[in-house]
């Protein structure tokens, strides 16, 4: 326990204090959640705009800080050999990778109250009444995508294509599962495609609690679907996460 | 008491052996230097000391702990310096050591350690401000913050300009002065003379010879005569020096001539380690 607090509070230090990932990561869907709340107005899935917009980039954030911004972290802690260093100490590595998870999600729950408040001024959402339900939503969440962020390190080789890789997943899954808009016009190949994503479920939870004053355990579904990514990923990760940087 | 005891170590990568059975014992409070060109095995075998890779065959002990299914406690006890790695840029280098200083349950005063690896003017600067000596100094700080028995080193001076080089040598000199066992690998034939106890030449995943730097020189026993003779340099190796010696002064003198550039040289160890890599190439 005493490491793990050790451990977390030296995470919060870095993540703040490195510019890249305060910036893209905190701060990213933060933007474009005020960018898009300034261009689009009518109703969205019967609800103002705002509401639905709010609802989507929260999942976005989900998907760009649990996933991409743990992956970009690992991968570059890996490569740089910082992951092995920390290895030859007594710091366990269960509790290391504990804290980096459990860091990442303070982060993300910064950025939820972040976008919740930036709504709230600029264009009077209201605040969340489930609380609960969204809680458990949104752990649910930030957990399945960290499980597939520690996957997905296995597969990438090197720091320098790292960002381009994760973005090239996560701005076309959120794109195709409605973080950014109604998908309800799109063709139906594409919706299809989105119908597979794990933001999918996780949008249908944030929405259906926060748009139409559902429950967590209202969409037993999309928490089925989920879960059963949170498990692939974990599977996956499990075989392929690594310690040491490449060879040569 | 041994620190470290390695008995027929075996070690391969698919089908290349990279250590055919090794075997070595560093005393506590010895500075050990593993010797050997690039791809002799001197990585593979420190890190399955250190407790990273598995081992194929043979018999390990560091510390009385088997390092390949140590924990913690092994690791409170040990002080590691790979051969490449990094920290992190945004920290400053007391927060550094602070950071890694939490990790142990009795870790020194990092300020102390600090002031021990020459950082004490750089304290507070981010580490991506530090040349590149000083990173390596950094990665020896935060080695020996937990206040480690055994120290690895990994080649530390690979890449060192030679006041630096210097300066690594002073600090690991002042290790072994406060009774750290070391194990350091280098292929700088004149860092292992200069801080090593004890050697071991490593060539090709066999130790083809081991002792202390006197013991290599003074196991071959010829002298090196070098003069010039009509303009051209002469080199003998004899294991008589003084029978050639006479009978080079007594012609010279008989013909009246000086023997230019006369030296007289014992073999040093990179002699030994030139010849000694050399007979196994053939």
């Amino acid at each position: 326990m005493r490491l793990l607090r050790h451990q977390l509070k030296w995470e919060q230090r870095l993540f703040w204090r490195s510019r890249e990932s305060a910036v893209f990561v905190f701060l990213f869907p933060i933007l474009l959640f005020a960018l898009l709340t300034a261009v689009y107005n009518g109703h969205i899935d019967g609800r103002p705009a705002s509401w639905a917009l709010l609802a989507g980039m929260i999942g976005y954030g989900a998907a760009n800080t649990a996933f991409a911004g743990l992956a970009i972290t690992l991968v570059s802690r890996r490569e740089i050999g910082i992951l092995k260093r920390i290895r030859a100490t007594p710091l366990p590595p269960a509790v290391y990778l504990t804290a980096v998870l459990v860091s990442i999600m303070i982060v993300f729950a910064i950025q939820v109250a972040s976008l919740f408040a930036l709504g709230r001024l600029l264009k009077s959402t209201p605040w969340p009444t489930h609380l609960l339900s969204l809680v458990l939503s949104l752990a649910l969440g930030a957990a399945v995508f960290a499980a597939l962020g520690l996957a997905i390190t296995g597969f990438i080789r090197s720091l320098e294509g790292s960002s381009a890789v994760l973005n090239v997943i996560v701005l076309p899954a959120a794109f195709l599962t409605g973080s950014f808009g109604p998908t309800r016009h799109y063709p139906k190949v594409l919706r299809a495609i989105g119908d597979v994503l794990p933001l999918k479920y996780l949008l249908d939870l944030i929405k259906g609690i926060y748009l139409h004053g559902q429950q967590f355990w209202d969409k037993p579904l999309a928490i089925g679907v989920l879960a059963g990514w949170g498990i692939f990923g974990m599977a996956v990760a499990l075989r392929t996460f690594r310690w040491e940087p490449r060879e040569g | 008491m041994s620190a470290i005891s390695v008995r027929d170590l075996r070690k391969s990568y698919g089908t290349d052996e990279a250590l055919r059975g090794i075997s070595f014992e560093i005393e506590e409070g010895e500075v050990f230097g593993l010797l050997g060109p690039n791809g002799a095995g001197k990585t593979t075998t420190i890190e399955i000391l250190e407790g990273y890779r598995t081992r194929d065959g043979g018999d390990v002990e560091v510390l009385g702990f088997d390092p390949g299914r140590a924990g913690s406690a092994f690791r409170e006890r040990i002080g590691v310096v790979l051969q490449q790695s990094q920290l992190w840029p945004n920290l400053t280098v007391a927060e550094t050591h602070r950071m890694f200083a939490g990790y142990y349950e009795h870790p020194r005063n990092v300020d102390e350690v600090i002031v021990l690896v020459g950082l004490a003017e750089k304290r507070d600067a981010r580490v991506k401000t530090l040349s590149g000596g000083q990173k390596r100094r950094l990665d020896l700080g935060v080695a020996l913050v937990g206040d480690p028995d055994l120290v690895f080193l990994d080649e530390p001076t690979t890449g060192f300009d030679p006041a630096a080089r210097r300066a690594a040598w002073d600090m690991i000199r002042s290790l072994r002065s406060l009774g750290k066992t070391i194990l350091l690998t280098t292929h700088y034939l004149d860092e292992a003379e200069q801080l090593a106890d004890r050697l071991a030449v490593l060539r090709e995943g066999v130790i083809i010879r081991e002792g202390t730097p006197a013991e290599l020189t003074a196991g071959s026993n010829e002298t090196e005569v070098r003069y010039r003779k009509d303009g051209q340099d002469v080199v003998v190796r004899t294991t008589e020096p003084t029978k050639l010696l006479q009978r080079l002064t007594a012609e010279a003198l008989a013909e009246g001539r000086e023997l230019e550039g006369l030296s007289v040289r014992r073999p040093t160890l990179e002699d030994v380690y030139l010849s000694l890599t050399a007979e196994h190439e053939k």
